[in-house]
């Protein structure tokens, strides 16, 4: 006890160098913590986001590419899929419900997903909870709109409010569609998954506010107005995606085939909890490689801390002599200096601990806006435990370094240390 | 081969009694390495409460005089006994504490944990010696004794409670660092030229004030200097050169 209260004060003595000791052990500690928060809320928010889908049905390409811009609205698709091929598959036997996805719109940098009722209904996330609405309902006009919850507290958007949706998906547009606005008819409740961040239409309404355009600009002098449009035929030509449910999670492997295999045009069928796999082996390596590089920060951290304590030594030469004076023993002065390694660890790890609690408490609203990713604010795992005590072992193990060195030099020195 | 000559002291007639303090007989000391040295003392003893004074110039071996006479180092040859115990036969540990149960030491400076109150740095040997410890403790709680100790040597309450050690001058540095030596009634004081830094005024107050604390204490004094000006103050004054024999470089 009082070798570390000898150590505590030593170090109050010295506090501008320990504050940055602690200082460097905490950031890294936070980075190391934060990593694998970032990590493990990362995967929790994309395996959240889809439940209950069996398959993910679009133009054929890679089954992550697909996973991607169909679930998580990140990138773009390659191709559409025909209506036509959409109704083949909702006529399969084995099809219990069929959801059409178009893409391709976006209102204020959020994606407009053109969709149908059944969307509502059938989309589930975190283990099976279905959407609910927060004020509002569902689509009743042509021209109406289901916004989630993200979208609405950043435009501050209530229900019967127009918007007007630009074409293409960046955050500026200047391409719009303004002749055709719609009114907010629903506000779905938070959901912390991308549906969070998009504008919900009609697919015949993404049909309408097309169809007087042409490779992507309006088309001169062809203008047709929003009351004409109401008349028109709107069954959609093309489609983007689709999610479908099946009667049997049996049927799977067959139904999956038979679309892969779908003759008059190339499509892909995808499991979403094996692109899912997928996606974790791909970001497998950068998690690793981030888990390294925040180990190495600790490493670096702690050689910064042991490095302070050497510079000190020599100038604490007097204060080891003076402790031997008055009966410390070198153990004593060998534990002072290892205690010194293990308070300034601990305090770091305490600090940055701490710290990255109060980070997460402060930011959490702004990366779940910003990149959706929410973070859960939990007590650190058995595994974050172990991995902050051995941070502290390696602190004590790291103040051994100087402490060996002190000790060589309080026997040698003996008491008399000529300044 | 040096012929070992040994001068008998000035006034007290050397002899092993078993009230000495400290004894030394026929030791021998050599270091060797790179600059070898030795030294040779065919007998020297300090009385209980005698205050010698150590007459050196320097390089004359005082230092490895002192770190024989605290144990730090062993003789080659011969034998030290304080109070009775050849030091040279304890363990390491045993060493230790037989060392602050039975020293006080006062270094040239920088005596005191610029850190620490005052009273903690007054206090550090009674954590390490528990003979002290009880021996403070017969006088009242430590705290109290500590103090009184640091006001009978010229500190003021109002430094004391307020002034952290590295903000004293040299001078009550010493002071401090005295009622440290002195604390808990250790039988030897050793002290290495304490007084080096003070003006002569502050040196004689400081000298009076430390022997009355030492024969209060009932505690030997042995202090090393080159100043001659001091000897008026002890009860002995013993020139190193003419107890010990002292050679450099390589001797066969």
């Amino acid at each position: 006890m009082m070798i570390f209260r000898l150590a505590f004060q030593s170090l109050l003595n010295r506090w501008v160098t320990a504050c940055l000791t602690v200082l460097a052990i905490a950031v890294s500690v936070m980075l190391l913590l934060g990593v694998e928060k970032v990590r493990t809320g990362a995967r929790q928010s994309f395996a959240d986001t889809i439940s209950g889908t069996d398959l993910i049905v679009g133009a054929r390409s890679g089954s992550l590419n697909l996973l991607l811009y169909s679930v998580f609205r990140i990138g773009n698709a390659t191709n559409n899929v025909t209506w036509k091929s959409y109704q083949d598959i909702a006529k399969m036997p084995e099809v219990s419900w069929i959801v059409p996805l178009s893409l391709g719109d976006s209102h204020h940098g959020f994606r407009v997903l053109g969709t149908n009722a059944d969307y509502f209904t059938h989309y589930k996330f975190r283990h099976g909870q279905s959407m609910t609405f927060a004020s509002g309902g569902p689509f009743t006009d042509l021209f109406d709109a289901v916004i989630g919850s993200d979208v609405a507290d950043a435009l501050g958007y209530k229900v019967g409010d127009k918007i007007v949706v630009a074409h293409g998906v960046g955050s500026i547009s200047f391409v719009e569609h303004g002749d055709k606005p719609f009114r907010v008819s629903g506000i779905l409740a938070k959901t912390g998954t991308p549906i969070d961040r998009t504008v919900h239409v009609s697919l015949e309404a993404i049909e309408a506010i097309h169809i007087d355009w042409q490779n992507g600009a309006p088309v001169p002098g062809e203008s047709i107005s929003a009351d004409q449009v109401r008349k028109m035929d709107l069954t959609p030509r093309a489609i983007t995606a689709a999610m479908v449910g099946l009667n049997s999670k049996l049927a799977t492997f067959k139904v999956q085939r038979r679309i892969n295999d779908y003759p008059e045009e190339p499509l892909s069928a995808i499991m979403p909890g094996v692109a899912l796999q997928e996606l974790w082996g791909l970001i497998g390596t950068a998690e690793t490689a981030l888990s390294v590089v925040s180990a190495m920060v600790v490493a670096t951290a702690l050689l910064g801390m042991v490095t302070m304590i050497l510079t000190t030594l020599n100038e604490r030469r007097r204060e080891m002599a003076i402790l031997r004076s008055v009966g410390a023993t070198p153990a004593t002065v060998l534990g002072l200096l290892a205690a010194e390694g293990g308070l300034l660890t601990l305090a770091g790890v305490v600090a940055g601990t701490l710290g990255l609690y109060a980070g997460l408490a402060l930011l959490r609203p702004y990366i779940d806006h910003t990149y959706g990713l929410s973070l859960a604010i939990d007590p650190p795992r058995a595994d974050e435990w172990l991995k902050l005590g051995l941070i502290v072992a390696a602190g004590f193990v790291a103040g051994l370094l100087p402490a060996i060195r002190a000790y060589r030099l309080s026997l040698a020195d003996g008491m008399m240390v000529r300044v | 081969m040096n012929e070992t000559i040994v001068a008998p002291s000035h006034t007290r007639i050397e002899g092993e009694s078993p009230l000495d303090a400290v004894s030394f007989e026929n030791v021998r000391y050599s270091w060797p390495g790179v600059s070898p040295f030795s030294l040779a003392i065919e007998k020297f003893s300090l009385g209980r409460e005698e205050k010698l004074l150590l007459l050196g110039p320097s390089g004359s071996g005082k230092s490895t005089f002192l770190s024989l006479l605290a144990g730090i180092v062993a003789p080659s040859k011969g034998r030290i006994d304080v109070t009775g115990t050849e030091m040279a036969k304890l363990s390491g540990a045993r060493r230790d504490r037989f060392r602050v149960d039975h020293f006080g030491i006062i270094f040239q400076m920088f005596n005191l944990l610029p850190y620490a109150s005052l009273i903690d740095n007054v206090l550090l040997p009674l954590r390490f010696s528990r003979t002290r410890r009880e021996n403070a403790l017969r006088e009242g709680p430590i705290d109290e004794v500590a103090r009184d100790m640091l006001v009978s040597l010229g500190l003021n309450e109002t430094v004391i409670d307020t002034v952290k050690a590295a903000s004293l001058s040299v001078g009550q540095q010493q002071r401090v660092a005295a009622a440290r030596a002195l604390i808990g009634a250790p039988q030897i004081l050793v002290a290495d030229e304490p007084t080096s830094a003070l003006d002569r005024n502050t040196e004689e107050v400081f000298l009076k004030l430390l022997f009355a604390q030492s024969e209060k204490a009932g505690t030997s004094v042995i202090m090393v200097s080159h100043d001659e000006g001091l000897a008026p103050h002890f009860d002995r004054v013993v020139r190193l050169d003419d107890i010990a024999v002292s050679s450099r470089g390589a001797t066969k």
